[in-house]
């Protein structure tokens, strides 16, 4: 566990809490199953932002708490517990965005309005289904972006896109030239293709050359932080219920060869949870080699999330495959976060790169 | 695997048969089925056939090629597996898929012309051989999943029949099962000893199913409910307390059949997995799949998938001389359960976002159905005997392992 301050202790453990009691997996499953159009639970989502967590990332001046993102971790880390359908990881990332790159009219006119918990914002980086920042054809001219964007978390729902063009990025409101297509994922959360036709753009022009990859970092750090709460989650369910289903008149957890799955398992998950916050760290800290720290970070918990999930079906036995239990729901959910901002094949072949070999 | 056009007399031994097999498939099977098989229609409820579907069914049904190693007498095709392999293979080279399976064809067939008396195979055997009645499997209990053994749906001596009182689950097409094979308890007694086979109407008064959804969306099992069913004891297969030997006897055959036998040409059938990261990833330029750790999981899987195949033909070759399923089915069945898993996960994984598709516009129908593919493979390493409890057989059986006591 990261050193955390006191305000970092008291801001994990009200989202443990709040989580745990307001919105536990029921709710998740509840949400699913009434397909609101924006993906998430309005209400849910307000609380949130009441608690300030849309505006963890924002710095003070603009309304913000100024914390971070190992504090934005930690949240997003007891959302990912409980499955939670929330639009904060994408708000986030796009806030991320607008700190790094935006000029300060840019960042007076929307950071305050995001911190409030007002708008809905995300990124919009990959024309096509897979992460592949050096392959885009989305083009400005005259102040005017047209491109299409695949697969847009909260695209159902955001009014602020912080868009991927040749030249660079782009923020986009979500008022003209912009058409929503809902695409339906496995994970029952919101994904969109965006359609931008001669969208009215202005271009986020501070960060330089290297801005849409530090974006995507921390798009990728924070994603990491998520599945490490679902991977802990997930973990400690199915450890629960083998100790308690009984077959052969004893319970499984009484079998060798479940116990040393297990071991297994929470070993890959302390390595994970090192890896996720020592990219978390590193982003705060404006470490050099942040884009290794998070590519060691999202290459391991895109495999230790990947074992989890299917060891969870797997050891639940045939109730982990019905719908009834959660099990599916974080199998689902782990491989859509798994593909996001790079999946664990993607990471490691750039760390082979920045190290040179 | 498809032999050379000419069928040569000189140099295939199989070659009047072979010969045949081609003809009779090229008068009988509807080209426009080619490659249309659904492979989860074992699980899946009955859809509407095409008319060419159902003149292929009964065409397969009246000449008992579908079962071609049963005997004729009960109108199986009486084959021999040398000239089954070939039939296999001029099924392949047509195109053309068996319309007929399912868990009769699967398990219970063979089992019952082991187990099954004179009458009993009479009756059951040349249905299944047509395809016209759905059988479904009657284990697993909501206590008795693994530890199989512990079933507590009861089957109590009523005279001529029994009355049957419990619950069963996870019964796959229960729904739209005609008749049921499954263990009751007829003495509380005994562990074992007390399980025996019977025979069950679906449409008896007293037996109700209740479908449960499953984390791919589809709903092909239930729950199963037997209040105080009558079953004549005619439907008892073997003795009494016979019920544990036939019940893993037919868990042999399920393995085997879900690890190869028929199943095995699905493996290799559709999209290679290179070709279709090619198609979705595109490539470096010297043609190689541009993402070199993909590139390589893919062939280990690709080599995994090759020394299967060969492994399984190695196995049918050294069992000619003895009947039945072995031991090894257990490992094939790991080895067939660990392959289907890795092809769909590196699927997804190729496809993208593209293959994480639920419903809805944005993916084709390939897409769409390679998420469910995905998910309901998952079931794969869970039934007929989970991967765990396969190991346990070859640590035990025929490693000679035992437990710490
Ligand atoms: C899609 C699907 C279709 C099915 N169709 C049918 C059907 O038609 N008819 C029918 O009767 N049943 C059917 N089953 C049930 C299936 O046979 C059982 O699910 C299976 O036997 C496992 O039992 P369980 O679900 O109770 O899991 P459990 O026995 O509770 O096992 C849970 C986990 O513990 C592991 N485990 C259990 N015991 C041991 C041990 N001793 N050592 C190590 N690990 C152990 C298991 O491998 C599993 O991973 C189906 C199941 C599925 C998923």
């Amino acid at each position: 566990m990261a050193i955390l301050s006191e305000d970092q202790t008291m801001l994990r453990d009200m989202a443990r809490e709040w989580a745990d009691n307001e919105a536990p997996v029921a709710a998740f499953r509840k949400t699913r199953d009434a397909a609101p159009p924006e993906g998430y639970d309005a209400a849910l989502w307000q609380a949130q932002a009441e608690m300030g967590w849309a505006g963890v990332l924002v710095p003070e001046a603009h309304g913000g708490a100024g914390m971070g993102f190992l504090s934005l971790g930690l949240v997003l880390e007891q959302l990912g517990r409980n499955l939670v359908a929330s639009p904060l990881a994408a708000t986030a990332a796009a806030t991320s965005a607008l700190m790094l790159g935006g000029s300060q009219a840019q960042q007076a006119e929307w950071l305050p309005r995001i911190a409030a918990g007002e708008i809905v914002a995300t990124l919009a980086i990959d024309d096509g289904p897979h992460f592949a920042p050096d392959r885009i054809a989305t083009r400005v001219e005259a102040g005017q972006l047209t491109g299409t964007k695949a697969f847009v978390a909260e695209g159902d729902s955001a009014t602020l896109f912080v868009v991927a063009a040749t030249d660079g990025l782009y923020l986009v409101s979500g008022e003209q030239g912009v058409t929503r297509n809902t695409r339906k994922l496995a994970d029952a959360r919101s994904h969109a293709e965006i359609v931008f036709t001669d969208a009215p753009a202005q271009k986020l022009t501070e960060g330089g050359e290297q801005l849409l990859r530090q974006v995507t970092d921390r798009a990728a750090a924070a994603t990491a932080a998520e599945m490490l709460g679902m991977a802990e989650s997930a973990f400690a369910q199915v450890n629960d219920y083998l100790k308690q289903r009984v077959q052969f008149g004893q319970p499984l957890s009484t079998f060798q060869a479940l116990q040393h799955r297990m071991a297994r398992m929470f070993t890959e998950l302390e390595l994970m949870r090192s890896a996720v916050e020592g990219a978390l760290e590193a982003i705060d800290a404006k470490r050099s080699d942040v884009d290794q720290a998070v590519s060691l970070a999202k290459a391991i918990a895109g495999d230790t999330l990947n074992l989890v999930s299917r060891e969870m079906v797997q050891l639940y036995g045939g109730v982990g495959m019905t719908d009834e239990y959660d099990a599916g729901f974080y199998l689902k959910r782990a491989r859509v976060l798994e593909a996001m901002w790079g999946n664990a094949a993607w990471h490691r072949e750039r760390f082979a790169k920045l190290n040179g070999y | 695997m498809a032999s050379a056009p000419e069928i040569d007399s000189a140099t295939d031994p199989m070659a009047t048969f072979r010969g045949e097999a081609r003809a009779w498939l090229a008068a009988n099977f509807p080209p426009e089925l080619k490659g249309k098989e659904n492979p989860m229609s074992a699980v899946d409820g009955p859809d509407e056939a095409s008319d060419a579907e159902r003149r292929w069914k009964a065409a397969m049904g009246d000449k008992g090629w579908g079962v071609p190693t049963w005997p004729s007498q009960y109108g199986g095709g009486g084959l021999s597996r040398a000239e089954a392999r070939v039939l296999q293979e001029e099924m392949a080279r047509a195109g053309a898929w068996n319309p007929i399976g399912g868990m009769g064809v699967m398990m219970f067939g063979p089992t019952l012309l082991e187990y099954g008396s004179e009458a009993q195979k009479a009756e059951h055997i040349p249905a299944i051989v047509r395809g016209e009645v759905r059988w479904c499997q009657g284990y697993s209990e909501p206590n008795a999943g693994s530890d199989l053994a512990n079933i507590q749906t009861s089957a109590i001596d009523a005279g001529d029949h029994y009355i049957v009182n419990g619950q069963k689950t996870w019964t796959s097409g229960g729904q739209w099962a005609d008749k049921c094979f499954a263990l009751v308890r007829t003495d509380k007694g005994h562990k074992h000893a007390g399980i025996s086979f019977l025979l069950i109407d679906m449409d008896a008064p007293g037996v109700e199913t209740k479908p449960i959804r499953l984390i791919s969306g589809q709903s092909p099992f239930c729950e199963t409910f037997f209040a105080d069913v009558k079953v004549a004891k005619a439907n008892l297969v073997g003795a009494e307390g016979q019920g544990w030997e036939i019940g893993t006897r037919l868990l042999q055959h399920e393995r085997s059949s879900l690890s190869g036998g028929g199943s095995a040409s699905r493996l290799f059938a559709g999209t290679p997995l290179g070709q279709m990261a090619l198609d979705y990833r595109g490539a470096d330029d010297a043609g190689r799949l541009s993402d070199a750790d993909l590139r390589l999981r893919i062939v280990r899987h690709e080599m995994d998938v090759r020394a299967f195949a060969l492994t399984l033909r190695r196995a049918a070759l050294e069992s000619k001389s003895n009947a039945g399923p072995s031991a090894t089915s257990s490992i094939m069945k790991n080895v067939g359960a660990r392959i289907t898993q890795d092809r769909a996960e590196l699927a997804i994984e190729v496809m993208g976002m593209q293959g994480l598709g639920w419903e809805g516009e944005g993916f084709s129908e390939d897409e769409l159905a390679q998420t469910r593919t995905w998910l309901w493979g998952k079931a794969v390493s869970i039934y007929g005997g989970s991967t765990e409890i396969q190991n346990n057989v070859i640590a035990k059986r025929i490693l000679g392992m035992t437990e710490a006591k």
